[in-house]
């Protein structure tokens, strides 16, 4: 079923160069003749540097054209604008932006060496079948022997599918993005169950994060951070940690007092407490939240993708720009195969162990089956 | 008798300005008045108590009354707000948070009505539960945990989980838990409330049991009477956040300090409250049998004056021999015998603390008064019917 010289092809490219130039055989992708009606075909390339982003910005944001010169009269007091408010702001954000600079290069290192570890991992580190065979098990671990069945199918045919390496990206980005979550959103959530006044003032924040449209995060980040995968992967951070700082709370509030008041007539620190009591119970709601996380991020990996970052997005993006309904269903199909597995193994993750009948995650799966094995081979 | 627990003048107010509250109570007003003014609500007033080492001491009262926060003060898991408990001399409401910790780990515990057991930890594991919090190695924990479920009768369930359990073993869970730390003091907050009366009797004979094993200081909140009077060695109780009476349940039974008090007998089931040496009484025919050798002279002389067929025989220091009757003394002098040998061969004795509910049948059966002896054979008094039938129309005083 799958085609074992395209696999060690594909591994053997770049996976962050061009991929409209480097992979020869990527025939959905390869319409170059129709590069001139893509706007984004220059920018998937390596990210341009975030001295350039401004002036960037500024050429392929800017849709709206000079309006003709038109006096203001009484009859038509608003015809023209009273003072350039557009000039102002875009003054201050230069000045913002160049003062700034130095601090958002730093906080974008982390995220770089991370995303690079696991792009690293997806795409050279592992070959795709090694991935597929590891990516099984721990779905056999994390929920059972179907959905295992269910990865290898999903994989299989993203890599029959020839989208392997998009794929690739766009999961190392996603999870990349979830590493930022889980360390971020849960010690906010957790600051937030302890503390009223902090919760006072995050929750109107985090409403303000949910309610914005995801496009609307694109134009500061593209003018902090410049365009490519790295502001993609900020991007996908800041959309998708509100729910897991919201979950993380409420699991944490939610755990009864009278557990919490006999905790503490035992002699419990409030450490103790959160590490031994609060956090324990409250795992499940933070597994959802966790879920909701992941969801949201591969929902933003399309959006993202209109600020350069590779992946599934652009093939989505290209699609829908050149009207290539086909390239634009494989990019969906395949993000919704991921968003499934996903999905599912972070969901059995919010069960118990005891809900699946089992009293230890290492009795069950391959992990289980392993231990027993090597039991009755020890008694032998 | 040493004092474990002291309680001084302790107050707690809920609410943001509970000096304002404290000074209007100094005043004289009550907490009704402090709270229509300002809306701070006084869960405890005033309260005084001194809780002997050993004992189990019994706070009842309404609901509402402030006995889980009296009980919640004594180890501070509510913050007093004047006054203060006085543990071996020492100042609970002056420990600093470690000192605090230190103490709850290793010397008092608390068992609660809702058992408020970890439902992600298994049985073991919430019995070691205090024991880990203090960082004990596991091999002592689980030795000490499993002496705990032994305890109250749960060795082999160390492995289930608490929702696997019925409510009285997830209140015995709870109780070994308490057990475990093997605490100087125990507080029990309504601890069998949720247990129904079946189980409740069996965890109270329990409790009983493991107090005669070793004795500690339990503070046991309940709004049971019955069960009150028949666990506690001393009752307090409590009315809007004071202490209105303490004593033992005779005394508060015999003498209650109020109407309110009062109120609270007022369902109770005499025959299980009382025992068969609160209503027993001085016979009349007491007979003295001053040396072995003592002839029956005196005894039926004794007997005709009184014009009773029975005489109760005991030695001057009032060990009971046995008993007697008209018909035996007669015979005996007839042979010229010795009052022991004229002594009745089956004659039955009630113990002194058999509730009354138990020897109804034995008394309206008996052709005479029956005698109540101690354990150590000391005679008490005589049970007749009369005296019983008083007893159950709650009628003791005469
Ligand atoms: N956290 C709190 N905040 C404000 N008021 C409280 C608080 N806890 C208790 N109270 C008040 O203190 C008073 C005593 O309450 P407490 O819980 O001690 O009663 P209780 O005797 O234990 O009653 P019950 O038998 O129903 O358990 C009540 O008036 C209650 O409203
Ligand atoms: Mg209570």
């Amino acid at each position: 079923m799958i085609n074992q010289d395209q696999i060690t092809l594909a591994q053997a490219t770049d996976p962050w160069g061009n991929p409209v130039a480097s992979d020869e055989e990527s025939s959905l992708l390869m319409q170059q003749d129709s590069s001139v009606l893509d706007p984004w075909g220059q920018s998937s390339s390596e990210p341009i540097p975030p001295q350039d982003s401004v002036a960037t910005a500024g050429s392929w944001l800017d849709g709206i054209e000079q309006a003709p010169e038109v006096q203001n009269t009484l009859a038509e007091p608003f015809a023209a604008p009273w003072f350039d408010m557009r000039a102002i702001i875009n003054d201050f954000v230069a000045v913002v932006v160049r003062q700034t600079r130095d601090f958002f290069d730093i906080t974008k290192q982390p995220v770089e060496w991370v995303l690079d570890f696991f792009a690293w991992l997806l795409s050279s580190g592992l070959h795709p079948l090694i991935f597929i065979l590891l990516f099984a098990l721990l779905c056999w671990q994390l929920s059972g022997w179907k959905l295992a069945i269910g990865a290898v199918v999903g994989l299989v045919f993203l890599g029959a599918m020839n989208v392997w390496d998009e794929a690739m990206i766009t999961l190392a980005l996603v999870l990349s993005a979830l590493f930022f979550c889980l360390i971020i959103g849960i010690p906010l959530g957790i600051l937030m169950s302890k503390s009223d006044r902090f919760a006072g003032f995050l929750r109107p924040v985090l409403d303000a994060m949910q309610t914005t449209p995801a496009f609307v995060y694109l134009v500061p980040v593209v003018m902090l951070f410049g365009i490519g995968r790295i502001p993609g992967v900020i991007v996908t951070i800041i959309f998708s940690v509100p729910p897991l700082i919201r979950l993380t709370n409420l699991g944490i509030r939610q755990v009864p007092d009278d557990l919490v008041e006999a905790s503490r007539s035992f002699g419990a620190s409030a450490r103790q407490i959160l590490w031994r009591v609060q956090l324990p119970l409250a795992t499940p709601t933070i597994m959802a939240g966790v879920n909701q996380a992941l969801m949201l991020s591969l929902s933003m990996v399309v959006i993202a993708s209109m600020i350069a970052v590779p992946g599934l997005g652009l093939m989505v993006l290209r699609g829908i720009g050149r009207l290539d309904v086909g390239l634009a269903t494989v990019g969906g199909l395949a993000i919704v195969i991921l968003a499934i597995l996903l999905d599912r193994m972070t969901q059995s993750l919010g069960r118990e162990a005891r809900e699946r009948g089992t009293r230890h995650w290492y009795q069950t799966g391959p992990i289980g089956w392993s231990l027993s094995l090597l039991q009755t081979l020890k008694s032998k | 008798m040493t004092v474990k627990l002291e309680v001084q003048s302790l107050y707690k107010v809920f609410g943001d300005r509970p000096k304002q509250a404290l000074a209007m109570l100094a005043e004289g007003l009550t907490k009704e008045d402090v709270f229509q003014k300002t809306g701070q609500n006084v869960g405890v007033k005033d309260a005084c108590l001194s809780i002997n080492k050993g004992e189990i001491f019994v706070i009842m009262g309404l609901s509402g009354s402030g006995k889980s926060t009296l009980v919640r003060l004594l180890n501070r898991l509510i913050e007093p707000s004047a006054g203060k408990v006085l543990l071996d001399g020492e100042d609970i409401s002056a420990m600093s948070d470690n000192q605090l910790r230190e103490l709850r780990l290793k010397r008092i515990s608390m068992v609660f009505q809702s058992f408020a057991l970890m439902p992600h930890l298994n049985v073991m594991e919430n019995v070691c539960f205090g024991l880990s919090l203090a960082g004990m190695p596991q091999d002592q924990q689980v030795q000490k945990a499993s002496a705990a479920l032994a305890q109250v009768g749960l060795a082999e369930h160390g492995n289930s989980y608490p929702d696997e359990l019925s409510g009285g073993m997830q209140q015995r869970v709870g109780l070994a838990r308490a057990l475990a730390i093997d605490p100087e003091v125990l507080l029990m907050d309504e601890a069998f409330s949720a247990l129904d009366p079946l189980i409740r009797a069996g965890m109270q004979d329990e409790l009983l049991q493991l107090q005669a094993q070793k004795q500690r200081t339990i503070v046991f909140i309940s709004h049971d009477l019955d069960e009150a009077m028949r666990i506690g060695d001393r009752i307090a109780i409590m009315q809007g956040g004071e202490v209105v009476q303490v004593g033992t349940p005779e005394d508060i039974l015999h003498k209650p300090a109020n109407d309110y008090v009062r109120s609270f007998f007022r369902g109770v089931n005499l025959a299980q409250v009382y025992s068969a040496k609160d209503i027993a009484k001085k016979p009349s025919t007491l007979i003295v049998r001053k040396h072995p050798k003592m002839g029956v002279a005196t005894a039926i002389n004794q007997l005709q004056e009184n014009d009773r067929e029975f005489g109760y025989v005991i030695t001057p220091d009032r060990q009971w021999l046995g008993l007697v009757s008209l018909s035996s003394l007669v015979k005996a002098d007839q042979k010229d015998q010795t009052l022991d040998s004229a002594l009745l061969a089956d004659a039955a004795t009630l113990g002194a603390d058999e509730p009354i509910s138990e020897i109804i049948g034995s008394v309206a059966t008996s052709a005479f008064a029956l005698p109540v002896v101690d354990a150590k054979q000391q005679f008490i008094g005589v049970v007749s019917k009369t005296a019983l039938l008083q007893s159950l129309d709650g009628d003791t005083s005469s």
